[in-house]
């Protein structure tokens, strides 16, 4: 079905190519002149998409290493051509699916969000992708479903980070069933127009933004859908710290920081802190959550 | 090794303090200019941090490389003492005025954070080991200084499990920077004829 949202944030957003490949380095002049970013500029700032640089330089992906850096370093290493997604539980057409026939039956659209990570820093990004729930229309997921499982690839010769235990590798992800189907999901498979790079989870990721970077679970190798909330890795790491639901949510801190504020990536050495917005200022998941203690299910 | 020591005779302190003293301003205008990455904030608190940590270990080194190996660093051993609270200094002003900006919100990252109150308390122990980090302090204080300075163990410690603390998932370095601290405090512990016969061995 496709565009059931629409962005508030809109293509004429987007950093034409030519500007945004040498965004930073218009930054990094002005910083040293001491003139970028000192306040003032939030408001316009909200709305300009990272550079692409910024995007693909300083990710998450432990799978690569555990520094900002590593996964742009390592994550050349990983082959994503071929690639097959299983997908399998309580769905009618259960299978192994390659890539490329998921495209083809897929109808890819523009998102830009918001992307915060649990850590208070976040970034504009305007993504390529599809809907997760177009995706789950074609395998057909049976009436008893409640939950999606996902799962990244696991391949110890291709990722330098699992030789650590960082995490109990493969990463595992979750969501109940209504939000994987909410019109904001998607599968993102480029950035920028550009396929999406291995750092940034090549060749598909979920994207899932009012919830916390981490739940949206990058190079996907398989989906189930089962009847039983999924383990998460982070949960299963540390059960006090991240829950299923992970909601950006301004007023429930982590217990090591405070997640009221967020710093923007891009400001330079004198950036300035924003205030987080509940669900990531995607107030329209609001219903999905009526009537829970947000709190207790952070 | 004497020959060694001799060397080491002939440098003077103040080289030490000027080659120590110059990193942060590279870091610094590293991340003015686009050196440190896109999140230059985090990369300069981190970086200063850790270099703390560091000249703390080669700190607490001094000791065990004299009794163990016979090389004599005591001469800079208040430099490197003065420069290591120098970087945390450093870092913690980074924390401060880059990092979080808001006065109201330090205070109650201290109380409530324990990786940030452990880290203070690190800091805190570091203050008066400073401010008597002079000749004249040590001929005042005279066996109380000696006294006093034992407190960089405990601050060490500290640091150390400040790392610890702040790491997410289970990370392997910060765990190395503590092991390393115990083993030299730990080290301090073995009877003057044990080390003896250890150096005689080492030599």
């Amino acid at each position: 079905m496709a565009f059931r949202w629409k962005n508030d944030l809109t293509a004429k957003d987007v950093t034409p190519k030519s500007l945004y490949m040498n965004r930073r380095q218009i930054m990094a002049g002005l910083s040293g002149l001491g003139l970028a970013s000192i306040g003032g500029k939030a408001a316009a700032e909200e709305l300009e998409p990272n550079s692409y640089e910024e995007i693909t330089s300083y990710n998450n992906f432990y799978e690569f290493g555990t520094g900002k850096g590593d996964p742009a370093e390592n994550a050349h290493m990983l082959t994503t051509s071929p690639w097959s997604v299983e997908i399998d539980g309580l769905v009618d057409k259960p299978g192994s699916y390659d890539f490329q026939e998921i495209m083809s039956n897929m109808t890819i659209e523009e998102r830009i969000y918001r992307f915060r990570c649990v850590e208070a820093w976040s970034m504009v990004i305007p993504w390529q992708g599809f809907e997760l729930a177009d995706l789950l229309d074609m395998v057909g997921v049976q009436q008893g479903a409640k939950y999606l499982a996902f799962q990244t690839a696991f391949r110890p010769e291709e990722m330098p980070g699992v030789r650590y235990a960082v995490l109990d590798w493969p990463y595992v992800e979750g969501l109940r069933l209504d939000e994987a189907r909410h019109p904001l999901t998607i599968m993102a498979t480029g950035i920028y127009d550009q396929r999406i790079p291995n750092q940034n989870g090549a060749p598909l990721r979920l994207v899932v933004p009012w919830k916390y970077g981490f739940k949206s679970i990058k190079s996907i190798v398989r989906i189930t859908a089962t009847d039983q909330e999924p383990p998460t890795s982070w949960n299963k790491a540390n059960a006090g710290e991240y829950g299923f639901y992970s909601n950006v949510n301004p007023n429930v801190d982590h217990p090591r920081w405070s997640q009221a504020t967020e710093r923007r990536i891009g400001g330079g050495l004198f950036a300035s802190r924003q205030d987080t917005l509940m669900f990531n200022g995607y107030d329209e998941v609001a219903s999905l959550y009526e009537g829970m203690d947000l709190a207790k299910n952070f | 090794m004497n020959h060694l020591n001799t060397l080491l005779r002939k440098l003077p302190v103040w080289v030490v303090y000027l080659v120590l003293a110059l990193p942060p301003f590279w870091y610094l205008y590293l991340g003015l200019t686009g050196g440190l990455g896109v999140e230059p904030i985090k990369a300069l608190e981190h970086e200063l941090g850790e270099l703390a940590l560091i000249f703390l270990i080669i700190g607490l080194s001094v000791t065990p490389l004299r009794r163990f190996l016979g090389l004599n660093l005591m001469k800079f051993r208040r430099a490197i003492g003065v420069m290591t609270f120098y970087y945390v200094a450093c870092h913690l002003l980074v924390w401060l005025m880059l990092d979080v900006q808001d006065p109201a919100r330090i205070w109650a990252d201290i109380v409530k954070r324990p990786y940030i109150t452990v880290g203070m308390a690190a800091f805190v122990l570091l203050l008066p080991l400073a401010v008597t980090s002079n000749n004249l302090s040590v001929r005042k204080l005279g066996a109380k200084w000696r006294k006093l300075h034992k407190l960089v163990y405990p601050a060490a410690i500290l640091g150390a499990v400040h790392f610890v603390m702040l790491a997410k998932g289970f990370q392997i370095e910060p765990l190395i920077y503590l092991a390393i601290i115990m083993v030299l405090l730990a080290l301090r512990l073995m009877p003057r004829a044990a080390a003896q016969y250890v150096q005689r061995k080492l030599s």
